[in-house]
């Protein structure tokens, strides 16, 4: 009977700084037994718990691609007693990963639509994930128009800049990169909060055009009405939610919305389903 | 199924014989509660009860257990690898327990024995253990199993049902667990006469129920209504937020994992939780999705009364053995909570609201 208590054991490869004020990095996991990155068979949306033995463990979305290979990466804010601990860890450090877990954003609903991404903070990193995957050469055809809306405090707390620069320069996917202010004289991008710089550059809804939204709360709440003014219907707004988890997999309770659990049913849920369970997330 | 007679000699000489084979769990009164623990050689499982305080669910779920063990020591070449911590699993049976235990063990069995995934600390031990039980012949005025898809004679979960008339014991067996376990004491004297016996005293035993409860309007009940009724902090009131239900509850099988280090040698481990306690659901950041006492004591009876039936559509997440309703400090009792959500009409909420 296979554990699935039981991590992977991964070793720290590289950790990137990404916020300006170090509260952002992003760890770079490689497997340390053979076999087992092909056994953490993920899809994007996915989440996996970060297992530090003597510490505990913590749910966090997958920021790599599953077309990336030889690695798994995440993208941590420093938070709480794991996540600090994890943030003073270092390259060859030796730690757990469990997963995947959830569900993943619908790929065979998705695919042939134009999708809109509209993320803030540093929720971002499971969209990367799916921005990646639909961006591969390989996958860039099964689907239309890409359109990102990406927010965050101040340019130094955006994620992943050379990337978005790199994505900016592409004519197959277009940025709307925004921050909440700034006092940088070059800042040559948007500045506002995301849900009105999303009402004046994301595509109108329509029976082909989804989107797909992760941020903190207070984004995801004014968001949702633009995304209505827009045209959007229920079905096609596209939501990632989080709850405290412990299990990852529907056992321990923990994370019960009406009956729903965020951890085995979601985290992937459409505003329609969301809409018919308890505000208790 | 086979019926066996056993007289109490045959009983007492059988169980000495079986604890050669098998660990045995059953009740034993301490002080002045009945509980269930593990039999000492020759200790006989103390059936004149009518129910324990605490269930055997730990017999299968234990309040605290090492799921996996690891070393911190660098020096070794296995540091900080995790590994699946022995557990025995060796044969087991638990003596004594009631048709409502044994029932919520089915009901639990639902979340640990998914098609999807499997709890292998859950489900080793459930399948190493024989569970045989007896027959309920006094409920209590608490007791409302009849009416909560159980009932005093009821045998599903059980691998031996038996019943006391007096001078024998009456036992049916159901599964090869049963039939192994009744070989191994030596108990083998068919008895073709006491099916009706226990048709006979089926009849009795539920006839002394006092205390039933009606949910046959829960599950067309839209879930967000009854969300959304009028009557949770009348309910929540008196709440401690002590979470004694959901401890004394047989089928809650809320859980939290945590990692315990001495030295170097680290243990993780699963240990009993509760949806009672405001912490259950609070995030890093200091949102509680939860946050107040109504919010968790609603928690506990959707998830029950509402959530389980719509998820399974197997009747309510309660066997009635009535155990939070009597332990419960403040008397809040699932019976008059259970009526108000199941003759709740949303048009009288907003009739009531004006």
């Amino acid at each position: 009977m296979q554990n699935p208590y039981l991590p992977y054991p991964v070793r720290i490869d590289d950790i990137t700084v990404e916020a300006e004020d170090k509260s952002l990095k992003t760890f770079k996991f490689v497997f340390l037994n053979d076999g087992d990155e092909d056994q953490f068979a993920y899809r994007a949306g996915q989440f996996a718990e970060l297992s530090i033995p003597g510490k505990g463990e913590i749910p966090i979305g997958i920021a790599s691609s599953p077309v990336e290979k030889g690695f798994v990466k995440f993208t941590v804010n420093r938070a709480g007693v794991v996540t600090t601990h994890l943030h003073n860890m270092r390259a060859g450090d030796r730690m757990g990963l469990r997963g995947p877990l959830g569900n993943c954003y619908p790929w065979d609903l998705l695919e042939g639509k134009n999708i809109l991404i509209v993320g803030g903070g540093f929720a971002f990193t499971t969209l990367r994930s799916s921005i990646v995957y639909m961006l591969d050469p390989a996958n860039r055809s099964r689907f239309g128009n890409i359109d990102v809306v990406y927010g965050a405090r101040s340019p130094g707390m955006l994620l992943y800049k050379d990337e978005l620069v790199e994505w900016e320069k592409r004519d197959d996917i277009n940025m709307h990169i925004t921050v909440d202010g700034t006092d940088d004289p070059d800042w040559k991008y948007n500045i506002g909060f995301v849900p009105p710089i999303t009402e004046q550059k994301a595509p109108p809804g329509g029976a082909d055009t989804y989107a797909i939204v992760c941020g903190p709360p207070i984004m995801i709440k004014f968001t949702q009405p633009v995304l209505e003014k827009l045209g959007y219907d229920h079905d096609h707004i596209i939501m990632s939610l989080e709850n405290r988890m412990k299990c990852g997999f529907g056992m321990c309770g923990r994370c019960g919305i009406g009956k729903e659990l965020v951890c085995k049913d979601g985290p992937v849920f459409t505003l329609n389903q969301i809409n018919r369970t308890p505000r208790e997330y | 199924m086979t019926l066996l007679t056993i007289d109490k000699d045959h009983w007492t000489q059988g169980l000495a014989a079986a604890a050669d084979h098998y660990r045995l769990f059953g009740p034993v009164k301490e002080k002045d509660q009945h509980q269930f623990k593990a039999l000492e050689k020759g200790r006989l499982p103390d059936l004149d009860l009518v129910n324990t305080r605490l269930s055997p669910k730990d017999l299968v779920f234990p309040q605290s257990e090492i799921m996996l063990t690891y070393s911190l020591d660098e020096s070794r070449e296995d540091h900080h690898i995790m590994k699946e911590a022995h557990t025995d699993h060796a044969p087991r049976a638990v003596v004594g327990m009631r048709p409502c235990d044994a029932r919520a063990i089915q009901l639990v069995k639902l979340n640990f024995d998914t098609p999807d995934v499997k709890d292998p600390y859950w489900l080793k031990a459930y399948e190493a253990t024989t569970f045989i039980g007896m027959a309920c012949d006094t409920p209590l005025s608490t007791c409302f199993c009849t009416s909560a898809g159980c009932g005093p004679y009821n045998a599903e979960g059980l691998d031996i049902l038996m019943m006391d008339r007096g001078e024998t014991y009456l036992a049916k067996i159901f599964t090869e667990k049963g039939k192994a376990f009744a070989d191994t004491a030596g108990w083998n004297q068919a008895t073709p006469e006491a099916a009706e016996a226990f048709v006979a005293a089926k009849e009795a035993a539920e006839a002394k129920m006092v205390s039933t409860i009606s949910t046959d309007n829960l599950a067309d009940t839209d879930l967000l209504d009854l969300h959304g009724a009028p009557f949770w902090d009348d309910i929540a009131f008196a709440c401690l937020n002590c979470g004694t239900c959901t401890f004394t509850c047989p089928t809650c099988w809320c859980f939290d994992i945590q990692d315990e280090v001495q030295g170097k040698s680290g243990v993780r481990m699963k240990n009993w939780d509760s949806c009672m306690f405001p912490i259950f659901t609070v995030h890093t950041t200091g949102h509680n999705p939860r946050d107040t006492k109504t919010q968790r004591v609603r928690q506990r009876f959707m998830h029950k009364l509402k959530y389980f039936v719509d998820k399974y559509q197997t009747g309510i997440m309660c066997v009635g053995c009535g155990r939070c309703v009597r332990q419960c400090p403040v008397n809040i009792d699932i019976r008059r909570v259970c009526e108000l959500m199941n003759s709740f009409k949303p048009a009288d909420a907003c009739v009531a609201q004006g």
